[in-house]
């Protein structure tokens, strides 16, 4: 099976190359059984690359130490889920995993496309294989997974602590799903552009990858916070470092398109934006995989530096000049249909909205990057941290979150004072109320203020909207309230699953307000003694240390402390916090010793204890942090998924509609069927 | 006037708020990132770079480190192969840290020679994957390329 997969990989090679060069001729020449012949060797592509990734799963799992891939990354004690997961690990697997999915995503694209999208299909086809065609390439002589070595060593070299966490199994698959799925919507974007079919209905499909790159992302972000937060241990969940602002670039352009799309649907506006922010997304992708792995930038997330990123400096090159010399050779065909009519209206508060997201992923690259630019400019490199990325995007995230209430209430076109005074008066009564109460409550942080009074209004204007799209169907269709809520929402789910997503940011945003008030404790406690601390909320907190324990256990040696927690007088819990050493099948140390943070989540806020060291019999040396809020964070994240389900639910309508747009376009160039 | 001057004006107030909220935090949180060789030479070109936040990345130098028994603070050497420095940190230091690993350590340099860290920064490069040629030259680098079978 290794060596199928071995041999996969060239096969795949060919074909991804035939695919290209095939499908590219055909389409140029208009001869479709060229096309025909692209699109099979589309298919077979993917086949080979999902032949190439099972042998490699293989080895993995097989503990196949000649490779020079399993034995870096694996041992032969470490548990199967995380030989399986030691795929994405390092750099040759995680480019296979990058390849395997945009072939099997392009093989669904093309496939369920084929009938629908008839004239862009020719260029899309090629696209795709050439985007293919290149990780391919790296794999096969940039970083090869089937890489063996000289010898074979007794056991491999493990796998990193800090990646050996249910987390890791979960983040990085559901990063790529989302990064990937920007080369879907770039490949039409292209195949429009060649074509100048620039009207709406490339957008149709265009729209449903989009949403999925932002659903995966969203979910992989949130993970990777989460991730962060329980393994890393210091008491965060996002640190503006390079690679997470990688993976937020093209989240922040992709929420930007979806709703920029719907102005270009309505009011024919915004084309020449709309191209620029699919393509955008697909660049930033590729930007954000040479970031990580070039190691240009310095990142602590560093671990995969290697020439491996020029060839993807190279492919960004290349890619920005082909689509900047489309877009500049298609400005005509990308005239708006339309004019703005009034600065109060719903197109003018998407502009903005597009504005402020476009300008935080703006200041969020520059940030990234301005060392490199320092450098280039000054000959000093000069490196920006947490404090730039907070003071930039607090108010630019504020002024969004204010959007997020007035955009979906405000009409189209031209909003009249008596729209205004109906859909806003209730809301923005109860953010000021809001916005009282937490300073009554003796809440001083100004950022923190204003969220909060947004983050009343903006639920306010959503609570509205469900109410009555509730109460009309109740009244209409005599149905109860459950039902109707409901129905309303499977009927809209364009429209009320948004809205499920805006309640998410709500949320995130109440959420990241909390960390204003975060506190924190170095504390150094022997076994019975105990430290007493005010949490954010001005509860009276006692620990007392249950001493320091150390064991064995699976594939490691732990260092553990107990300590029992108790709030205004009553006991709440005990924590655990853990140093481990983890060895491999020889009882070898490998890797430093790492931590393994204790938390105890509430909803009001977590108690998130590390222990830095233990010293002598019994004392353990600890850090206590109170963080107001952090699991917000996540039932937030968790909201905007459900949400985006819900939007990205097959509708029945829209199937009409997309059969409506094929049998009106005339079949010329065909896809061979 | 048109709602399109409108919201061009309306745009280039949001653009010129975003813009200028990047440069005056430049300014204010910027901070030289520099190696031990580059802060010296600052550092002997101008004395104002003692006690002034920067960032320096380098290696850790093999058997340098010294651990207070708590974990909670600690003494090593970075070195960029020519030019080392000693440095005092408090805190507790990632999971990363140890021998011969890049870091990055942001804090002051002292008038006595000393840097004085108020943040690590540890990446495992020579851990995951093999590190840049430049990098195999420098002391306790150790390659992924080879793993020893350890007995």
């Amino acid at each position: 099976m290794i060596l199928i997969g071995e041999l996969s990989l060239w096969v795949a090679l060919l074909m991804a190359a035939w695919a290209t060069t095939a499908g590219f001729a055909g389409a140029f020449t208009r001869r479709s059984e060229l096309t025909v012949s692209a699109e099979r060797a589309l298919y077979a592509t993917c086949g080979f690359v999902v032949l190439a990734s099972i042998g490699l799963w293989t080895a993995l799992l097989t503990s196949d130490f000649s490779f020079k891939f399993v034995a870096s990354f694996t041992s032969a004690n470490l548990p199967s889920v995380y030989k399986f997961t030691s795929f994405w690990a390092g750099q040759a697997g995680s480019l296979l995993f990058w390849a395997l999915i945009l072939s099997i995503y392009s093989a669904i694209a093309v496939y369920t496309g084929r009938k629908s999208n008839r004239e862009l299909m020719p260029f899309v086809i090629p696209t795709l294989s050439a985007i293919a065609l290149f990780f391919i390439l790296t794999l096969c002589f940039g970083a090869n997974p089937y890489e063996r070595l000289s010898f074979i060593p007794a056991d491999g070299r493990g796998m990193n602590p800090q990646l050996q966490n249910p987390g890791m199994a979960f983040h990085p698959p559901n990063l790529y799903l989302g990064y990937i799925a920007t080369a879907i919507p770039f490949a039409f974007a292209v195949g429009a552009l060649i074509t100048r079919r620039l009207d709406n209905e490339w957008l149709t499909s265009v729209r449903r990858w989009a949403l999925v790159s932002w659903f995966f992302n969203t979910v992989g972000i949130v993970l990777g916070m989460w991730w962060a937060y329980v393994e890393l241990g210091w008491g965060g969940y996002w640190a503006w470092d390079p690679v997470e602002n990688a993976s937020f670039l093209p989240w922040l352009v992709n929420t930007a398109f979806l709703h920029s799309i719907m102005v270009q649907e309505k009011r024919g506006m915004l084309r020449k934006w709309n191209v620029t922010l699919v393509v955008s997304a697909f660049l930033l992708s590729i930007l954000g995989t040479f970031i990580t792995r070039s190691g240009v930038i310095s990142s602590v997330h560093a671990f995969a530096q290697s020439p491996v990123g020029y060839w993807f400096l190279g492919f960004l090159v290349l890619s920005i000049a082909v689509t900047a010399y489309l877009v500049a050779t298609r400005l005509k065909d990308l005239e708006a249909k339309a004019e703005l009519e009034s600065m109060v209206s719903r197109e003018a508060s998407f502009l903005f909205n597009n504005l402020l997201l476009v300008g935080i992923a703006f200041s969020v690259l520059w940030g990234t990057l301005f060392p490199i630019l320092s450098e280039a400019v000054t000959r000093n490199k000069i490196t920006v941290g947490p404090p730039f990325f907070n003071q930039v995007n607090i108010p630019l995230g504020l002024g969004l979150l204010a959007l997020t209430g007035i955009g979906p209430l405000i009409a189209w076109r031209r909003a009249s004072a008596a729209n205004l005074k109906r859909q806003f008066t209730g809301p923005v009564v109860i953010g000021l109320v809001t916005g009282m109460l937490v300073l009554g409550l003796g809440m001083r942080s100004v950022h923190a203020v204003i969220a909060y009074t947004l983050a009343g209004f903006v639920l306010a204007t959503i609570v509205q909207e469900f109410q009555k799209g509730v109460s009309a169907r109740h009244r209409m269709y005599q149905e109860s309230l459950p039902v109707a809520f409901v129905r309303l929402v499977a009927r809209n789910r364009r429209r009320y699953g948004g809205y499920i997503v805006h309640v998410g940011v709500v949320v995130l945003f109440a959420a990241f307000a909390g960390l204003a008030f975060k506190k924190e404790f170095d504390v150094t406690l022997k076994g019975g003694q105990a430290y007493e601390a005010v949490d954010p909320y001005g509860n009276h907190w006692r620990f007392v240390s249950q001493g320091v324990s150390r064991y064995e256990e699976l594939n490691r040696f732990t260092t553990a402390v107990l300590l029992e927690a108790w709030r205004n007088g009553k006991h709440v819990g005990v924590i655990k916090s853990e140093k481990r050493q983890y060895w491999d099948s020889n009882r070898n140390f490998t890797f430093e010793p790492s931590t393994e943070v204790g938390i105890m989540s509430g909803l009001r806020q977590d108690v998130y204890v590390v222990l830095a060291g233990a010293t002598g019999e019994d004392t353990a040396e600890m850090r206590i942090t109170f963080n107001p809020l952090v699991w917000w964070v996540w039932y937030g994240g968790m909201i905007m998924a459900i949400g985006g389900l819900i939007v990205m639910w097959p509708q029945a309508e829209r199937r009409k509609v997309q059969a409506g747009y094929a049998a009106r376009l005339e079949p010329a160039v065909t896809a061979g069927k | 006037m048109k709602a399109r001057t409108k919201f061009l004006i309306g745009g280039v107030l949001v653009l010129g708020t975003s813009g200028y909220l990047m440069a005056s935090s430049i300014k204010e949180t910027g901070t030289y990132y520099l190696t031990p060789t580059e802060l010296s030479a600052k550092v002997a070109a101008d004395p104002s770079f003692y006690e002034t936040g920067v960032k320096v990345g380098a290696r850790v130098v093999p058997g340098s480190i010294v651990r207070d028994a708590g974990g909670r603070s600690m003494t090593f050497a970075v070195t960029d192969g020519a030019k080392t420095y000693q440095v005092s940190y408090r805190g507790i230091a990632p999971d990363t840290f140890t021998d011969g690993v890049d870091v990055v350590v942001e804090g002051r340099l002292a008038h006595d020679g000393t840097f004085r860290a108020t943040t690590v920064l540890a990446k495992c490069a020579s851990r995951y994957e093999d590190a840049p040629k430049k990098y195999q030259s420098t002391p306790g680098y150790r390659s992924a390329s080879t793993p020893q079978a350890r007995t």
